[in-house]
C-alpha cells in the first residue's frame, strides 16, 4: 500500500464530534519532498484534517500513517519527535517568551539535558544551551526576524507573529511541516515574503509540506498536488491544473470566475 | 521589549550574551550585597535580623510557588500545607530518629515534594479555578491529619518542639575551631543554630541555593517547557512536550521549595503545629507573588520582602492607630495586618499588576543611557 515516496498516507479517515461528522472517510497520500495544498470552503474540515495527523484530534475510524508509523496510536507530544510540526490558523506562540525563547522552547525535543542538569545549569547543559542557541540563530537570519529576536512576541504585529510561529515550526527541524492558513489576514506584501519562506523552506531545507490556503492564485502557483474537501468528503484530489477544472470544485468551491 | 543594557555593553559570543552577570561592576555589587547580609548579625538589631531570617525564608517559598504558578501556570492553594509537612518531617527526624539538621532538611523537602507530587495529579484533568480548589484540599487535609493523626508523634492540635540545628566538629588538640563550643553531652565542639543571628547562616545559605536554581530553571529547558504550558498548553504538547510529566515537575518542585522553607520556619521558631502555616499564608504567597511579579526571578524576593515589611509597618502603626480612633479601631487589637495586605494587593492589581519585577526593569531602562534620554 505504501510506496517509498509516500511519506504520510491518511487511510479513510472519519472523525465527528457528538452528531455532527467533520471527516468522512477521508483518504490522501503526502509525498516525500512535496507541497500538497488542501482546499476547500469554510468548515470543510481542513483544520480537523491536520489536527488529526498532528495528533490533537484521534479520528474514529481510519488510519494515518507516517513514515510507516501510524500516528493514531502515538501521544500527542511524541508526535513532534517522529518529525511532524505545524503552525495554527490562531498564531499560538507561546506570548510571554521572547521571539529567540519561543523558538529555544521547540528545541525541547533535540536537547539531551535531564530537568536536574536544568537546575544547575552548569558545564554539559550550558553548552547545550549555546549550540542549540546557535540552530535557533540560523533560523532567526533565515526568516529575517533577527530585530526582534528579544522582544516579547505578544506585544509582536501580526505579520511577525505569523513569521515566528513559522520559526518555531522550523525549530523541530521537521520533515513534514503542516501550515495552517499561514497567509491568512496578511497583505499582499507580507504574503510574497511567507510564499518565498515557504518555498525556501521546500527547497534548501527539503521540508515536505502540507498547506492549507484560501488564496487560491498562491495554491495553484506554489502547490504540487491538492486535495479538495467540502463537508468533510473529499471531492477532488490532483495537480493544480486538474483542480481548476474539475467540476465538482468549480461547483462546491472555486466558483466560475476562476475558468 | 528588548532585553536592555548599558550603552557600550556588547556581546560577542552566545555565551556572553546569555550570562547573568556580565560586568564588572555587577560581581561588585552582588558581592557588597551578600557581604551586607551575613554580616547583619554584627551591625543590626536582634528584631531586624529576626525580621530578614523571616523574609528569607517566605522568599523561599514563593520562589517555589513562582515556578508552579508564576511560571507553570498552575495556581495553587497548597503552598502553606506543603511546608507544614516540611516542617513536620525535619523536626521529627531529628528528635524522634536522632538525624543531623543537615540531612533532615533535604530529607524534609524530599517529603514534601512527594506530598506535592500527590496533590498535583488533579492538575492533569482541571484547570484554573478548579485546581485552586482541588490544592485548597491539601490544605485541608495536611492540617487535619497532623492534628488528628499519630497523636503519639505528631501531639495533637498542641504541635511538637523543633530541635535545635547544630553542626558537630570533632576536637583536634583540645581545642575547639570555628567559634563552635564543647558540649559536654556530645562529646563533640558543636555550634549551635538557636538564635536568629545565627540561623540566619542557615536561611541565607539555603536562600542563596534556591535563588540560583530557580533562575536556571527559567533560562533553561526545563523552564521553557513550564512557561510553554503557561502560555499555551495545547501548542506545547504538539511541540513534544510532555504535559503530564512537566505538571508533575512543577508541583514536586514548588512541594520541595516548601518544604525547605518549612523546616527552616519550624527550626527557627522552635515549634510546629497545625496553625504555623495555614491557609491565610498560603493566600499570602500569592499575593507577595503578584505583589513582586509572576513569572519572574527577581518577583519572589520583592514580594515576599515588600508584603513583609508592610505587615511590620502594619505591627508598628496599630497601636498608633487606635489611640487616634479609639472608638473606631478599638476592636482591631489583633493589628492591621489583614487590612495593609489587602489594600496592597488591591493597589498592586490596579497600577502595577506585572509587579514589582516589571517596575524593577523599567528602572534598569531608564538607567541604561544616562545621562542621555535615548
Amino acid at each position: 500500500m505504501q510506496s517509498d515516496s509516500v511519506l504520510l498516507q491518511v487511510d479513510s479517515v472519519s472523525l465527528s464530534f457528538g452528531g455532527t461528522a467533520a471527516l468522512t472517510d477521508v483518504s490522501f497520500d503526502v509525498r516525500r519532498g512535496e507541497i500538497r495544498a488542501i482546499i476547500g470552503p469554510n468548515g470543510a474540515g481542513k483544520t480537523s484534517m491536520l489536527n488529526c495527523i498532528s495528533g490533537f484530534y484521534r479520528p474514529q475510524k481510519g488510519h494515518i500513517y507516517f513514515k510507516g508509523q501510524d500516528l493514531t496510536k502515538v501521544p500527542a507530544y511524541k508526535i513532534a519527535s517522529l518529525g511532524i510540526a505545524r503552525t495554527f490558523q490562531n498564531i499560538a506562540l507561546y506570548t510571554g517568551l521572547s521571539t529567540l525563547d519561543n523558538l529555544m522552547a521547540a528545541r525541547h525535543i533535540h536537547m539531551k539535558q535531564n530537568s536536574l542538569q536544568s537546575m544547575l545549569y552548569w558545564g554539559k547543559a550550558q553548552r547545550e544551551e549555546v549550540a542549540h542557541r546557535e540552530v535557533v540563530e540560523e533560523i532567526i537570519d533565515f526568516l529575517e526576524i533577527a530585530h526582534i529576536r528579544k522582544a516579547i512576541v505578544g506585544a509582536l504585529p501580526y505579520g511577525l507573529r505569523k513569521r515566528v510561529e513559522l520559526g518555531r515550526a522550523l525549530a523541530l527541524e521537521p520533515d513534514l511541516l503542516l501550515l495552517d492558513e499561514p497567509m491568512a489576514g496578511m497583505n499582499v506584501e507580507e504574503k510574497e515574503d511567507m510564499a518565498r519562506f515557504i518555498l525556501d523552506i521546500h527547497e534548501r531545507r527539503g521540508v515536505t509540506i502540507v498547506l492549507i490556503e484560501h488564496d487560491m492564485g498562491l495554491v495553484m502557483d506554489i502547490s504540487d498536488r491538492v486535495v479538495v474537501l467540502d463537508f468533510g468528503v473529499k471531492i477532488a484530489d490532483g495537480t493544480p491544473e486538474m483542480i481548476k477544472q474539475d467540476e465538482n470544485v468549480i461547483r462546491a468551491y472555486l466558483g466560475q470566475e476562476l475558468i | 521589549m528588548a532585553v536592555l543594557r548599558p550603552a557600550g555593553d556588547f556581546d560577542r559570543t552566545y555565551e556572553q550574551d546569555m550570562a547573568v552577570l556580565r560586568q564588572r561592576w555587577q560581581y561588585i555589587v552582588l558581592f557588597l550585597f551578600l557581604l551586607a547580609l551575613f554580616t547583619l548579625p554584627v551591625y543590626a538589631t536582634d528584631s531586624a535580623v529576626s525580621l530578614v531570617n523571616r523574609i528569607g525564608i517566605f522568599i523561599i517559598a514563593v520562589q517555589g510557588l513562582n515556578i508552579l504558578t508564576g511560571y507553570t501556570g498552575q495556581i495553587s492553594l497548597g503552598q502553606a500545607a506543603f511546608m507544614t509537612v516540611g516542617g513536620y518531617t525535619s523536626a521529627l527526624l531529628m528528635s524522634e530518629l536522632g538525624w543531623n539538621f543537615f540531612l533532615a532538611l533535604p530529607a524534609a523537602a524530599l517529603v514534601a515534594g512527594i506530598v506535592g507530587l500527590i496533590f498535583g495529579l488533579p492538575s492533569l484533568r482541571v484547570k484554573g479555578f478548579y485546581l485552586v480548589m482541588a490544592t485548597l484540599g491539601a490544605q485541608f487535609i495536611i492540617p487535619w491529619i497532623t492534628r488528628n493523626m499519630f497523636k503519639d508523634v505528631l501531639n495533637g492540635a498542641q504541635g511538637i518542639s523543633v530541635p535545635v540545628p547544630i553542626i558537630k566538629l570533632p576536637v583536634i588538640a583540645n581545642q575547639c575551631f570555628l567559634g563552635t563550643q564543647y558540649d559536654s553531652d556530645l562529646a563533640a565542639c558543636v555550634f549551635r543554630f538557636a538564635t536568629p543571628s545565627q540561623f540566619i547562616y542557615i536561611t541565607l545559605v539555603m536562600l542563596i541555593i534556591t535563588t540560583v536554581v530557580s533562575h536556571n530553571i527559567s533560562r533553561s529547558r526545563l523552564g521553557r517547557a513550564f512557561i510553554s504550558i503557561r502560555d499555551n498548553d495545547l501548542a506545547a504538547e504538539l511541540l513534544g512536550i510532555n504535559l503530564f510529566t512537566y505538571k508533575l515537575r512543577a508541583f514536586f518542585l514548588a512541594a520541595v521549595y516548601a518544604g525547605i522553607s518549612g523546616s527552616l520556619l519550624a527550626h527557627n521558631l522552635r515549634h510546629i503545629n497545625s496553625e504555623t502555616v495555614t491557609l491565610v499564608d498560603s493566600v499570602f504567597f500569592l499575593g507577595m507573588l503578584v505583589a513582586g511579579g509572576l513569572g519572574t526571578s527577581v518577583g519572589p524576593i520583592f514580594g515576599a520582602t515588600l508584603v513583609t515589611l508592610l505587615e511590620e509597618f502594619a505591627t508598628v502603626i496599630t497601636p498608633v492607630v487606635i489611640s487616634i480612633l479609639p472608638d473606631v479601631a478599638a476592636g482591631a487589637t489583633a493589628a492591621l495586618r489583614p487590612l495593609v495586605f489587602g489594600l496592597a494587593l488591591m493597589l498592586f492589581l490596579i497600577f502595577e499588576p506585572r509587579g514589582l519585577a516589571h517596575r524593577w526593569i523599567l528602572i534598569k531602562a531608564a538607567w541604561r543611557l544616562r545621562p542621555f534620554s535615548h
